[in-house]
Protein backbone atom coordinates (compact mmCIF):
# COMPACT_ATOMS: atom_id res chain seq x y z
CA UNK A 1 0.00 0.00 0.00
CA UNK A 2 2.45 2.61 -1.05
CA UNK A 3 0.56 5.97 -1.84
CA UNK A 4 2.55 8.70 -3.79
CA UNK A 5 2.66 12.11 -1.87
CA UNK A 6 0.67 14.49 -3.88
CA UNK A 7 -0.01 13.06 -6.87
CA UNK A 8 -2.15 15.87 -8.75
CA UNK A 9 1.10 18.29 -8.32
CA UNK A 10 3.29 15.27 -9.65
CA UNK A 11 0.82 15.30 -12.58
CA UNK A 12 0.72 18.69 -13.25
CA UNK A 13 4.66 18.39 -13.10
CA UNK A 14 4.62 15.75 -15.60
CA UNK A 15 2.03 17.07 -17.85
CA UNK A 16 4.40 20.22 -18.35
CA UNK A 17 8.19 18.39 -19.25
CA UNK A 18 7.83 18.60 -23.12
CA UNK A 19 9.97 15.29 -23.46
CA UNK A 20 6.63 13.82 -22.37
CA UNK A 21 5.12 14.94 -25.11
CA UNK A 22 7.24 14.70 -27.80
CA UNK A 23 9.38 11.49 -26.66
CA UNK A 24 8.84 8.52 -28.70
CA UNK A 25 5.95 6.69 -26.76
CA UNK A 26 5.31 10.49 -25.44
CA UNK A 27 1.51 11.79 -25.05
CA UNK A 28 1.35 12.71 -29.05
CA UNK A 29 2.13 9.40 -30.26
CA UNK A 30 0.00 8.05 -27.78
CA UNK A 31 -2.42 10.64 -28.84
CA UNK A 32 -2.08 9.49 -32.43
CA UNK A 33 -2.41 5.77 -31.49
CA UNK A 34 -5.57 5.82 -29.56
CA UNK A 35 -7.02 8.26 -32.20
CA UNK A 36 -6.28 5.76 -35.44
CA UNK A 37 -7.53 2.57 -33.19
CA UNK A 38 -10.79 4.08 -32.47
CA UNK A 39 -11.04 5.61 -35.42
CA UNK A 40 -10.73 2.56 -37.52
CA UNK A 41 -13.05 0.68 -35.02
CA UNK A 42 -15.76 3.15 -35.06
CA UNK A 43 -15.48 3.11 -39.14
CA UNK A 44 -15.19 -0.48 -38.52
CA UNK A 45 -18.40 -1.00 -37.00
CA UNK A 46 -20.33 1.57 -39.14
CA UNK A 47 -19.70 -0.49 -41.99
CA UNK A 48 -21.31 -3.74 -40.36
CA UNK A 49 -23.94 -2.17 -37.74
CA UNK A 50 -25.70 0.51 -40.23
CA UNK A 51 -26.11 -1.36 -43.43
CA UNK A 52 -27.87 -4.44 -41.16
CA UNK A 53 -29.33 -2.30 -38.75
CA UNK A 54 -31.31 0.02 -41.53
CA UNK A 55 -31.95 -3.47 -43.26
CA UNK A 56 -33.65 -4.88 -40.23
CA UNK A 57 -35.57 -1.94 -39.63
CA UNK A 58 -36.75 -1.78 -42.99
CA UNK A 59 -37.87 -5.42 -43.58
CA UNK A 60 -39.53 -4.60 -39.88
CA UNK A 61 -37.98 -7.96 -38.22
CA UNK A 62 -34.99 -9.00 -35.95
CA UNK A 63 -35.88 -6.89 -32.74
CA UNK A 64 -35.33 -9.61 -31.52
CA UNK A 65 -31.64 -10.28 -32.49
CA UNK A 66 -30.90 -6.16 -32.08
CA UNK A 67 -31.36 -6.59 -28.26
CA UNK A 68 -29.52 -9.94 -28.05
CA UNK A 69 -26.81 -8.65 -29.77
CA UNK A 70 -26.65 -5.65 -26.80
CA UNK A 71 -27.40 -7.65 -24.18
CA UNK A 72 -24.51 -10.47 -24.97
CA UNK A 73 -21.91 -8.06 -25.42
CA UNK A 74 -22.37 -6.39 -21.76
CA UNK A 75 -21.71 -9.79 -20.39
CA UNK A 76 -18.01 -10.20 -22.00
CA UNK A 77 -15.28 -8.95 -20.68
CA UNK A 78 -13.79 -6.07 -22.96
CA UNK A 79 -10.43 -7.40 -21.66
CA UNK A 80 -11.55 -10.79 -22.39
CA UNK A 81 -12.51 -10.10 -26.17
CA UNK A 82 -9.08 -7.95 -26.38
CA UNK A 83 -6.89 -11.33 -25.40
CA UNK A 84 -8.78 -13.80 -27.35
CA UNK A 85 -8.71 -12.34 -30.70
CA UNK A 86 -5.14 -11.85 -31.44
CA UNK A 87 -4.91 -14.95 -31.29
CA UNK A 88 -8.03 -15.77 -33.34
CA UNK A 89 -6.23 -13.61 -36.33
CA UNK A 90 -2.97 -15.66 -35.38
CA UNK A 91 -1.71 -12.48 -36.61
CA UNK A 92 0.31 -11.51 -33.98
CA UNK A 93 -0.58 -8.28 -31.59
CA UNK A 94 -0.73 -5.86 -34.39
CA UNK A 95 -3.56 -3.08 -34.58
CA UNK A 96 -6.14 -5.18 -36.82
CA UNK A 97 -7.08 -7.33 -33.27
CA UNK A 98 -7.44 -4.92 -31.35
CA UNK A 99 -9.55 -2.85 -33.73
CA UNK A 100 -11.68 -5.77 -34.33
CA UNK A 101 -12.48 -6.23 -30.64
CA UNK A 102 -13.21 -2.34 -30.57
CA UNK A 103 -15.31 -2.84 -33.13
CA UNK A 104 -17.62 -5.43 -31.65
CA UNK A 105 -18.53 -3.24 -28.47
CA UNK A 106 -18.87 -0.21 -30.80
CA UNK A 107 -21.53 -2.31 -32.79
CA UNK A 108 -24.61 -2.49 -30.30
CA UNK A 109 -25.37 1.21 -29.97
CA UNK A 110 -24.74 1.82 -33.86
CA UNK A 111 -27.40 -1.46 -34.89
CA UNK A 112 -30.12 -0.29 -32.28
CA UNK A 113 -30.11 3.50 -33.01
CA UNK A 114 -30.50 2.69 -37.36
CA UNK A 115 -33.27 -0.33 -36.30
CA UNK A 116 -34.98 2.20 -33.93
CA UNK A 117 -34.16 4.74 -36.47
CA UNK A 118 -36.16 3.52 -39.36
CA UNK A 119 -38.81 1.86 -37.45
CA UNK A 120 -39.76 5.07 -35.97
CA UNK A 121 -40.57 6.21 -39.09
CA UNK A 122 -44.25 7.48 -39.39
CA UNK A 123 -46.02 4.48 -41.18
CA UNK A 124 -48.01 7.41 -43.12
CA UNK A 125 -44.61 8.44 -44.88
CA UNK A 126 -43.84 5.20 -45.53
CA UNK A 127 -47.25 4.65 -47.21
CA UNK A 128 -46.90 7.89 -49.19
CA UNK A 129 -44.06 6.96 -50.45
CA UNK A 130 -44.92 3.55 -51.64
CA UNK A 131 -48.18 5.25 -53.09
CA UNK A 132 -46.21 7.65 -55.30
CA UNK A 133 -44.44 4.43 -56.30
CA UNK A 134 -40.93 4.27 -54.42
CA UNK A 135 -39.52 0.63 -55.11
CA UNK A 136 -38.28 -1.01 -51.81
CA UNK A 137 -34.76 -0.13 -52.25
CA UNK A 138 -35.66 3.93 -52.86
CA UNK A 139 -37.67 3.78 -50.00
CA UNK A 140 -35.01 3.21 -47.69
CA UNK A 141 -32.53 5.51 -49.27
CA UNK A 142 -35.19 8.53 -50.00
CA UNK A 143 -37.56 8.44 -46.78
CA UNK A 144 -36.14 6.11 -44.34
CA UNK A 145 -32.98 6.80 -44.34
CA UNK A 146 -33.09 10.65 -44.30
CA UNK A 147 -35.11 10.49 -41.55
CA UNK A 148 -33.24 8.27 -39.49
CA UNK A 149 -30.38 10.54 -39.45
CA UNK A 150 -30.55 12.05 -36.10
CA UNK A 151 -31.08 8.41 -34.45
CA UNK A 152 -27.47 7.25 -36.45
CA UNK A 153 -25.95 10.23 -35.17
CA UNK A 154 -26.89 9.52 -31.56
CA UNK A 155 -25.90 5.97 -32.25
CA UNK A 156 -22.37 7.42 -33.88
CA UNK A 157 -21.89 9.07 -30.91
CA UNK A 158 -22.36 6.81 -28.40
CA UNK A 159 -20.32 4.47 -29.83
CA UNK A 160 -17.44 6.36 -30.83
CA UNK A 161 -17.40 7.48 -26.98
CA UNK A 162 -17.95 4.20 -26.12
CA UNK A 163 -14.86 2.98 -28.28
CA UNK A 164 -12.37 5.41 -27.32
CA UNK A 165 -12.99 4.58 -23.19
CA UNK A 166 -12.25 0.81 -24.05
CA UNK A 167 -9.26 1.66 -26.22
CA UNK A 168 -7.47 2.70 -23.34
CA UNK A 169 -7.56 -1.30 -22.60
CA UNK A 170 -5.89 -2.08 -25.82
CA UNK A 171 -2.67 -1.32 -23.41
CA UNK A 172 -2.82 -4.47 -21.48
CA UNK A 173 -2.51 -6.01 -24.94
CA UNK A 174 0.29 -3.99 -25.87
CA UNK A 175 -2.05 -2.19 -28.94
CA UNK A 176 -0.63 1.37 -27.30
CA UNK A 177 -2.57 4.22 -27.15
CA UNK A 178 -3.08 6.86 -24.10
CA UNK A 179 -3.86 3.89 -22.05
CA UNK A 180 -0.21 3.02 -22.05
CA UNK A 181 0.65 5.82 -20.58
CA UNK A 182 -1.11 5.05 -17.40
CA UNK A 183 0.38 1.80 -17.01
CA UNK A 184 3.64 2.73 -17.81
CA UNK A 185 3.28 4.49 -14.41
CA UNK A 186 2.12 1.55 -12.43
CA UNK A 187 5.19 -0.22 -13.83
CA UNK A 188 7.23 2.52 -12.07
CA UNK A 189 5.18 2.61 -9.02
CA UNK A 190 2.94 4.36 -7.09
CA UNK A 191 5.41 6.66 -4.80
CA UNK A 192 7.21 7.06 -8.74
CA UNK A 193 4.53 6.81 -10.98
CA UNK A 194 1.74 8.63 -8.91
CA UNK A 195 2.09 11.93 -11.46
CA UNK A 196 2.20 10.08 -14.53
CA UNK A 197 -1.09 7.60 -13.76
CA UNK A 198 -3.04 10.81 -12.93
CA UNK A 199 -1.73 12.34 -15.93
CA UNK A 200 -2.82 9.45 -18.10
CA UNK A 201 -5.68 9.38 -16.11
CA UNK A 202 -6.44 12.78 -17.15
CA UNK A 203 -5.40 12.11 -20.75
CA UNK A 204 -8.15 9.41 -21.19
CA UNK A 205 -10.85 10.64 -19.21
CA UNK A 206 -10.55 14.20 -21.14
CA UNK A 207 -10.22 12.62 -24.08
CA UNK A 208 -13.69 10.87 -23.75
CA UNK A 209 -15.57 13.84 -22.08
CA UNK A 210 -14.28 15.61 -25.89
CA UNK A 211 -15.87 13.27 -27.60
CA UNK A 212 -19.12 13.22 -26.25
CA UNK A 213 -19.22 17.25 -26.15
CA UNK A 214 -17.82 17.43 -29.78
CA UNK A 215 -20.06 14.45 -31.10
CA UNK A 216 -23.17 15.40 -28.78
CA UNK A 217 -23.00 19.09 -31.01
CA UNK A 218 -22.68 16.99 -34.44
CA UNK A 219 -25.72 15.02 -33.57
CA UNK A 220 -27.66 18.25 -32.38
CA UNK A 221 -26.54 19.78 -36.02
CA UNK A 222 -27.95 16.70 -37.95
CA UNK A 223 -31.42 16.89 -36.11
CA UNK A 224 -33.81 18.54 -38.06
CA UNK A 225 -34.96 21.90 -35.74
CA UNK A 226 -38.34 20.53 -34.84
CA UNK A 227 -37.45 17.37 -33.57
CA UNK A 228 -34.78 18.57 -31.24
CA UNK A 229 -36.98 18.96 -27.90
CA UNK A 230 -36.38 17.13 -25.27
CA UNK A 231 -34.63 13.91 -27.04
CA UNK A 232 -31.61 13.63 -25.23
CA UNK A 233 -30.99 9.85 -25.85
CA UNK A 234 -32.67 8.95 -28.73
CA UNK A 235 -33.83 5.78 -28.57
CA UNK A 236 -31.25 4.23 -26.76
CA UNK A 237 -31.82 1.19 -25.28
CA UNK A 238 -30.75 1.24 -22.11
CA UNK A 239 -28.61 -2.14 -21.12
CA UNK A 240 -26.23 -1.09 -24.02
CA UNK A 241 -25.60 1.59 -22.39
CA UNK A 242 -23.89 -0.34 -19.90
CA UNK A 243 -21.01 -1.41 -22.32
CA UNK A 244 -19.83 1.80 -22.18
CA UNK A 245 -16.60 1.31 -19.63
CA UNK A 246 -16.57 -2.05 -19.19
CA UNK B 1 6.98 -45.30 -28.90
CA UNK B 2 8.33 -42.23 -30.88
CA UNK B 3 5.03 -41.17 -31.85
CA UNK B 4 3.90 -41.37 -28.02
CA UNK B 5 6.67 -39.11 -26.80
CA UNK B 6 6.60 -36.10 -29.88
CA UNK B 7 3.06 -36.35 -28.60
CA UNK B 8 3.72 -36.21 -25.18
CA UNK B 9 6.20 -33.21 -25.69
CA UNK B 10 3.88 -30.75 -27.86
CA UNK B 11 0.99 -30.76 -25.44
CA UNK B 12 -0.62 -28.11 -28.22
CA UNK B 13 -2.61 -24.64 -27.26
CA UNK B 14 -5.92 -26.28 -27.06
CA UNK B 15 -8.75 -23.60 -26.48
CA UNK B 16 -9.90 -25.49 -23.97
CA UNK B 17 -8.42 -28.36 -21.46
CA UNK B 18 -9.73 -30.35 -18.56
CA UNK B 19 -6.10 -31.11 -17.50
CA UNK B 20 -5.79 -26.98 -16.86
CA UNK B 21 -9.07 -26.79 -14.86
CA UNK B 22 -7.58 -30.21 -12.59
CA UNK B 23 -3.95 -28.95 -12.54
CA UNK B 24 -4.98 -24.99 -11.67
CA UNK B 25 -8.70 -25.66 -9.33
CA UNK B 26 -7.21 -24.01 -6.57
CA UNK B 27 -6.33 -20.79 -8.64
CA UNK B 28 -9.23 -20.86 -10.88
CA UNK B 29 -12.05 -20.86 -7.43
CA UNK B 30 -10.07 -17.85 -5.70
CA UNK B 31 -10.19 -16.35 -8.71
CA UNK B 32 -14.02 -17.01 -8.90
CA UNK B 33 -14.78 -16.14 -5.61
CA UNK B 34 -12.72 -12.57 -5.04
CA UNK B 35 -14.84 -12.01 -8.66
CA UNK B 36 -17.77 -12.39 -7.17
CA UNK B 37 -16.94 -10.99 -3.56
CA UNK B 38 -15.75 -7.92 -5.40
CA UNK B 39 -19.17 -7.81 -7.84
CA UNK B 40 -21.53 -8.25 -4.64
CA UNK B 41 -19.83 -6.33 -1.87
CA UNK B 42 -19.91 -3.46 -5.03
CA UNK B 43 -23.38 -4.02 -6.17
CA UNK B 44 -24.39 -4.18 -2.28
CA UNK B 45 -22.35 -0.58 -1.57
CA UNK B 46 -24.02 1.22 -4.80
CA UNK B 47 -27.77 -0.15 -4.01
CA UNK B 48 -27.19 1.71 0.34
CA UNK B 49 -26.03 4.65 -1.03
CA UNK B 50 -28.05 5.03 -4.63
CA UNK B 51 -31.60 4.47 -3.51
CA UNK B 52 -31.44 7.66 -0.62
CA UNK B 53 -29.45 9.42 -2.77
CA UNK B 54 -32.33 8.94 -5.10
CA UNK B 55 -35.25 9.35 -2.75
CA UNK B 56 -33.34 12.76 -2.27
CA UNK B 57 -33.06 13.67 -6.13
CA UNK B 58 -37.04 12.94 -6.24
CA UNK B 59 -38.04 14.67 -2.99
CA UNK B 60 -35.98 18.01 -4.13
CA UNK B 61 -36.92 18.78 -7.42
CA UNK B 62 -34.05 21.06 -7.97
CA UNK B 63 -31.24 18.10 -7.06
CA UNK B 64 -32.65 15.63 -9.79
CA UNK B 65 -31.15 17.63 -12.47
CA UNK B 66 -27.39 18.16 -10.89
CA UNK B 67 -27.05 14.38 -9.42
CA UNK B 68 -28.25 12.96 -12.97
CA UNK B 69 -26.12 15.40 -14.94
CA UNK B 70 -22.88 14.52 -12.62
CA UNK B 71 -23.71 10.55 -13.02
CA UNK B 72 -24.02 11.22 -16.65
CA UNK B 73 -19.94 12.96 -16.49
CA UNK B 74 -18.34 10.32 -13.92
CA UNK B 75 -19.95 7.20 -16.44
CA UNK B 76 -18.69 8.67 -19.47
CA UNK B 77 -14.69 8.48 -17.84
CA UNK B 78 -13.18 5.35 -18.70
CA UNK B 79 -12.70 2.93 -16.37
CA UNK B 80 -9.00 2.60 -16.51
CA UNK B 81 -8.89 6.38 -16.23
CA UNK B 82 -11.27 5.91 -12.74
CA UNK B 83 -8.79 4.03 -11.61
CA UNK B 84 -5.97 5.38 -12.35
CA UNK B 85 -7.54 8.81 -10.13
CA UNK B 86 -7.98 6.71 -6.96
CA UNK B 87 -4.97 4.43 -7.08
CA UNK B 88 -2.30 6.78 -6.22
CA UNK B 89 -4.48 7.85 -3.11
CA UNK B 90 -5.66 4.55 -2.39
CA UNK B 91 -3.22 2.21 -3.31
CA UNK B 92 -3.04 -1.09 -5.15
CA UNK B 93 -5.34 -2.62 -3.29
CA UNK B 94 -8.86 -4.46 -3.45
CA UNK B 95 -10.09 -0.77 -2.14
CA UNK B 96 -9.02 1.00 -5.20
CA UNK B 97 -11.09 -1.47 -7.63
CA UNK B 98 -14.31 -1.57 -5.35
CA UNK B 99 -14.47 2.48 -5.16
CA UNK B 100 -14.52 2.41 -8.90
CA UNK B 101 -16.77 -0.32 -9.58
CA UNK B 102 -19.46 1.34 -6.83
CA UNK B 103 -19.28 4.44 -8.76
CA UNK B 104 -20.01 3.19 -11.87
CA UNK B 105 -22.90 0.63 -10.40
CA UNK B 106 -24.31 4.06 -8.42
CA UNK B 107 -24.66 5.30 -11.85
CA UNK B 108 -26.80 2.78 -13.19
CA UNK B 109 -28.47 2.39 -10.54
CA UNK B 110 -29.90 6.00 -9.41
CA UNK B 111 -30.71 6.65 -13.17
CA UNK B 112 -33.18 3.84 -12.86
CA UNK B 113 -34.15 4.06 -9.49
CA UNK B 114 -35.01 7.98 -10.36
CA UNK B 115 -37.06 6.76 -13.46
CA UNK B 116 -38.68 4.25 -11.31
CA UNK B 117 -40.05 6.66 -8.75
CA UNK B 118 -40.81 9.22 -11.51
CA UNK B 119 -43.47 7.13 -12.91
CA UNK B 120 -45.57 6.27 -9.78
CA UNK B 121 -48.60 8.03 -11.39
CA UNK B 122 -49.71 10.96 -9.73
CA UNK B 123 -53.35 9.91 -8.76
CA UNK B 124 -51.89 7.08 -6.75
CA UNK B 125 -49.54 10.13 -5.41
CA UNK B 126 -52.59 12.08 -4.51
CA UNK B 127 -54.64 8.80 -2.94
CA UNK B 128 -51.81 8.01 -0.33
CA UNK B 129 -52.03 11.71 0.68
CA UNK B 130 -55.39 11.37 1.08
CA UNK B 131 -55.58 8.52 2.99
CA UNK B 132 -53.40 10.49 5.43
CA UNK B 133 -49.83 8.65 4.60
CA UNK B 134 -46.70 11.02 5.68
CA UNK B 135 -43.93 11.60 3.55
CA UNK B 136 -42.27 8.76 5.26
CA UNK B 137 -45.08 6.59 5.45
CA UNK B 138 -45.84 6.82 1.38
CA UNK B 139 -42.13 6.50 0.45
CA UNK B 140 -42.05 3.26 2.13
CA UNK B 141 -45.57 1.77 1.67
CA UNK B 142 -46.48 3.51 -1.55
CA UNK B 143 -43.23 4.92 -3.62
CA UNK B 144 -40.51 2.75 -3.07
CA UNK B 145 -42.89 -0.70 -3.61
CA UNK B 146 -43.85 1.21 -6.71
CA UNK B 147 -40.44 1.82 -8.02
CA UNK B 148 -39.43 -1.59 -7.30
CA UNK B 149 -39.25 -2.43 -10.93
CA UNK B 150 -37.34 0.55 -11.55
CA UNK B 151 -34.64 -0.89 -8.51
CA UNK B 152 -34.54 -4.09 -10.16
CA UNK B 153 -33.74 -3.24 -13.57
CA UNK B 154 -30.55 -0.57 -12.05
CA UNK B 155 -29.30 -3.37 -10.01
CA UNK B 156 -29.41 -6.16 -12.45
CA UNK B 157 -27.76 -4.05 -14.98
CA UNK B 158 -25.21 -3.11 -12.47
CA UNK B 159 -24.67 -6.47 -11.23
CA UNK B 160 -24.06 -7.50 -15.22
CA UNK B 161 -21.66 -4.79 -15.77
CA UNK B 162 -19.81 -4.83 -12.80
CA UNK B 163 -19.14 -8.72 -13.70
CA UNK B 164 -17.42 -7.17 -16.67
CA UNK B 165 -15.46 -4.60 -15.31
CA UNK B 166 -14.08 -6.14 -12.44
CA UNK B 167 -11.69 -7.76 -15.02
CA UNK B 168 -9.81 -4.10 -15.12
CA UNK B 169 -8.76 -4.25 -11.87
CA UNK B 170 -5.21 -6.00 -13.23
CA UNK B 171 -4.93 -2.62 -13.86
CA UNK B 172 -3.98 -2.86 -9.86
CA UNK B 173 -3.25 -6.44 -9.36
CA UNK B 174 -7.06 -7.51 -8.29
CA UNK B 175 -8.85 -8.08 -10.97
CA UNK B 176 -10.74 -11.72 -9.78
CA UNK B 177 -11.29 -13.56 -13.34
CA UNK B 178 -9.53 -10.84 -15.38
CA UNK B 179 -5.97 -11.73 -13.76
CA UNK B 180 -6.17 -15.27 -15.04
CA UNK B 181 -7.18 -13.81 -18.44
CA UNK B 182 -4.31 -11.57 -18.00
CA UNK B 183 -2.04 -13.98 -16.90
CA UNK B 184 -3.08 -15.74 -19.96
CA UNK B 185 -2.21 -13.30 -22.55
CA UNK B 186 1.03 -12.62 -21.06
CA UNK B 187 1.73 -16.70 -20.72
CA UNK B 188 2.34 -16.79 -24.59
CA UNK B 189 -1.48 -16.72 -25.49
CA UNK B 190 -2.56 -20.29 -22.91
CA UNK B 191 -5.69 -20.21 -24.55
CA UNK B 192 -7.34 -22.48 -22.39
CA UNK B 193 -6.55 -20.27 -19.25
CA UNK B 194 -7.98 -17.19 -21.06
CA UNK B 195 -11.31 -19.38 -22.62
CA UNK B 196 -11.60 -20.60 -18.96
CA UNK B 197 -11.86 -17.35 -16.83
CA UNK B 198 -13.70 -15.84 -20.06
CA UNK B 199 -16.20 -18.98 -19.87
CA UNK B 200 -16.39 -18.19 -15.97
CA UNK B 201 -17.17 -14.48 -16.49
CA UNK B 202 -19.62 -14.56 -18.41
CA UNK B 203 -21.58 -17.60 -16.33
CA UNK B 204 -21.06 -15.42 -13.42
CA UNK B 205 -22.91 -12.88 -14.68
CA UNK B 206 -25.95 -14.79 -15.86
CA UNK B 207 -26.10 -16.62 -13.02
CA UNK B 208 -26.09 -13.17 -10.66
CA UNK B 209 -28.50 -12.29 -13.21
CA UNK B 210 -30.79 -15.29 -12.80
CA UNK B 211 -31.17 -14.79 -9.39
CA UNK B 212 -31.66 -11.02 -9.44
CA UNK B 213 -34.36 -12.13 -11.80
CA UNK B 214 -35.85 -14.64 -8.98
CA UNK B 215 -35.36 -12.43 -6.35
CA UNK B 216 -37.12 -9.77 -8.36
CA UNK B 217 -40.26 -12.55 -8.69
CA UNK B 218 -40.37 -13.03 -4.79
CA UNK B 219 -40.43 -9.65 -3.62
CA UNK B 220 -43.07 -8.26 -6.65
CA UNK B 221 -45.46 -11.03 -6.70
CA UNK B 222 -47.92 -8.85 -8.02
CA UNK B 223 -45.68 -8.20 -11.47
CA UNK B 224 -46.80 -11.20 -13.29
CA UNK B 225 -45.03 -10.72 -16.06
CA UNK B 226 -41.89 -10.87 -17.10
CA UNK B 227 -39.38 -9.09 -14.55
CA UNK B 228 -37.65 -5.81 -16.25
Amino acid sequence: MTVAANPVGQAIVWINDPLNWTNPGGMLDRLGEHLTISALAVALGCLVAWPLGLWLGHVGRGGGVVVLVSNATLAIPTLALLTILPVVFASGFGKTPVVVALAVFAVPPLLANAYTGVRQVDPEAREAARGMGLSGGQLLRRVELPLAVPYLAAGFRTAAVQVIATAALASFVNGGGLGQIIRTGFGLGIAAGGGQIVAGGVLVAGLALLAEVVLGGVERLVTPRPLRRGRQRLGRPRPADATGNA
Amino acid sequence: MSFRLSYRADPGNPWFSWQYVRDNSDTILAAVREHASLTGRAVLIAVLIAVPLSVLAYWVRPLAGPILAVSGVVYTIPSLALFAFIAPYLGTGTTTVLVGLVLYALLLIVRNVVAGLNQVPPEVREAAEGMGYGRWGRLFRIDLPLALPGVVTGVRLATVSTVALVTVGVLVGHGGLGQLIFAGFQNNLYKAEIMTATLLCVALAVVLDLLLILVARLVTPWSTGRAR
